[in-house]
């Protein structure tokens, strides 16, 4: 069988949560042309508490559209990264906003304050997800950073494309950061 | 890396989406609807991209009047279509009846959620197969077929329409939760790619139309209301000429040929995809976002060295016994995973006739049947 890639996103409802999931399978499939499947949580659990957005690339036609054991896991809230966490690969990657999520179930989790960072820098607290964004790509190379922008441009509302380009690059940084060990 | 076609537009859509999309496509000038989860996209987006080719979008006030609506417009010369859910489905049952009788092509998507009644309105279900075939009273002829990707909601709905139009018939399209809201990546072909079938219409001077006359295809050229070939339609059991009829010699040819008109054209509308089905010993029969998790436990298992393969059924109706068939015969056992209590498992027991084993796995939970749960089976069986 063909590579498969799983990444969950997760977070609670009102975080751009869905919107990344959507960006991220944009960027995967039609900028970077793999095949996708994307998911998200639907129905009352879908609003607050734990809301999730899963994307699957493949190089394949993709046969189950859902996530069996995520390789990588966003958490931006402490009650996803509790509620998700066992799901996880044990090789995965899970990447945490610090500023939300206080108590890591791993010493491995790579904790970067996605929210204070676009309350600080970004002065909207909405683009921390477009934050989040930029440093998961960075990290696991997952897209291409010029597909993951090109969609993200394509898809935020008219007016705000300078905001976003500026919150992918406040996440890029902040992850090259990280590598870097500082 | 990259095979996919390089024609056309690729897009990120969700099921409910492609839907809009393969119906534009085929030539749906009219819909008509009540929003409902989880169809509720499809009018949501057939509001704005109708209107804007020149087609018409009516919210009604329910899915009784969507249907009346649809078969109203169809007779208008419109190919016209509703979606809906478990509860909307269930009050389009009389419509769909007068639909088939009238012999007034439509198609009728049924985005399945758990039921009955009101149910589980957000939750994933396969309930509805049963309802689908026989869900209007009386015998009559029904196609339904069911969607697994959102490359299917695009394509299945094309021939959904295709289908309706060449044999004068109401189209079923059951798709799920699942199927309407996961998002893929898809290529939109050109227009001109589209194999497009249109109904045929009468070409006699309009006083020698006979409206309900036999052929050898056993459908009947289809006049357009107010282009001059006036008959009369009705839901009764009508004579050749559409008027009611009570008379034996005239009711048995009707009943026959409607039922003819789809048994004679069983392989044309015949859709199924076998994956690893040639040298199967265990054969897994499934349709619908359950076949995805199918697909994907049929190749573990041959990783294993379990000999599984997967029937993939298209076509839910007519049935596709003739492609089952043979396998009944040849494979150790038959593993039917869907999302009910046993619907179409039921129909595979029945032309099974004891020759092999069938196994089943039923969730109604409201969650889909994982990869784990089909293999764990096959690996036990």
């Amino acid at each position: 069988m063909g590579y498969r890639y799983e990444v969950r996103l997760s977070g609670s409802g009102g975080q751009g949560i869905i919107m990344a999931g959507i960006i991220l399978a944009e960027a995967a499939g039609v900028y970077d042309g793999k095949y996708v499947c994307q998911t998200q949580s639907y129905g009352p659990e879908a609003r607050g508490g734990a809301s999730k957005a899963e994307v699957v690339i493949s190089d394949e036609e993709i046969d189950y559209p859902k996530a069996i054991k995520p390789d990588v896991l966003l958490a931006m809230n402490q009650k996803s990264c509790d509620a998700y966490f066992f799901d996880l690969k044990p090789e995965g990657t899970l990447v945490v906003d610090s500023t939300f999520v206080k108590q890591t179930p791993t010493t491995r989790a790579i904790a970067i304050p996605f929210t204070q960072i676009a309350r600080a820098e970004l002065k909207k607290e909405m683009v921390a997800n477009i934050v989040a964004l930029g440093a998961l790509a960075t990290l696991t190379k997952v897209v291409s950073l010029g597909s993951l922008e090109a969609a993200v441009l394509a898809r935020v509302p008219a007016g705000t494309e300078d905001l976003n380009r500026k919150a992918l690059e406040a996440g890029i940084n902040a992850a090259k950061l990280y590598m870097q060990g500082l | 890396m990259n095979e996919q076609a390089t024609t056309g537009r690729q897009v990120l859509l969700q099921g409910n989406e492609a839907m809009v999309e393969g119906a534009l496509a085929a030539g749906c000038t009219f819909f008509a609807g009540y929003p409902i989860t989880p169809a509720t996209e499809i009018s949501e987006v057939m509001s704005v991209k109708l209107p804007a080719v020149g087609g018409t979008f009516i919210q009604m006030e329910d899915e009784i009047a969507s249907m009346g609506a649809i078969i109203g417009a169809s007779l208008a010369g419109a190919k016209s279509m509703t979606a809906t859910s478990g509860p909307g489905f269930s009050l389009m049952q009389e419509n769909l009846g007068f639909a088939c009788v009238a012999e007034v092509p439509c198609v009728v998507v049924n985005v399945m959620r758990g039921g009955p009644s009101t149910g589980l309105p957000t939750n994933v279900s396969q309930g509805d197969v049963m309802q689908a075939r026989w869900g209007t009273h009386g015998d009559h002829p029904i196609i339904v077929l069911a969607v697994s990707s959102t490359k299917d909601c695009f394509d299945i709905t094309v021939k959904a329409f295709n289908l309706a139009e060449k044999y004068r018939t109401p189209v079923i399209i059951l798709s799920d939760e699942v199927v309407g809201h996961t998002r893929e990546k898809i290529n939109l072909p050109h227009p001109g790619e589209i194999e497009v079938i249109d109904r045929i219409r009468p070409n006699m001077p309009p006083e020698w139309y006979v409206p309900y006359e036999d052929n050898s295809r056993g459908v009947p050229p289809m006049g357009i209301f107010g282009d001059g070939y006036r008959y009369h339609v009705t839901g009764l059991i009508h004579d050749v000429r559409g008027f009611p009829t009570q008379r034996p010699d005239e009711i048995v040819p009707f009943l026959n040929r409607i039922h003819r008109k789809i048994s004679q054209h069983f392989f044309d509308i015949l859709m199924v995809e076998e994956e690893l089905a040639e040298d199967a010993e265990i054969l897994v029969v499934a349709y619908g976002s359950v076949a995805r998790s199918a697909k994907r436990a049929v190749r573990e298992a041959r990783q294993r060295g379990v000999k599984a393969g997967l029937l993939q059924l298209i076509t839910l109706w007519p049935f596709p016994r003739q492609i089952l068939e043979p396998y009944l015969r040849k494979v150790k056992a038959v593993l039917v995973p869907e999302l009910n209590m046993g619907q179409v498992s039921r129909e595979v027991k029945r032309i099974n006739q004891g020759v092999t084993r069938v196994e089943t796995i039923n969730r109604i939970d409201g969650n889909l049947i994982t990869p784990e749960e089909i293999l764990v089976r096959l690996i036990k069986m």
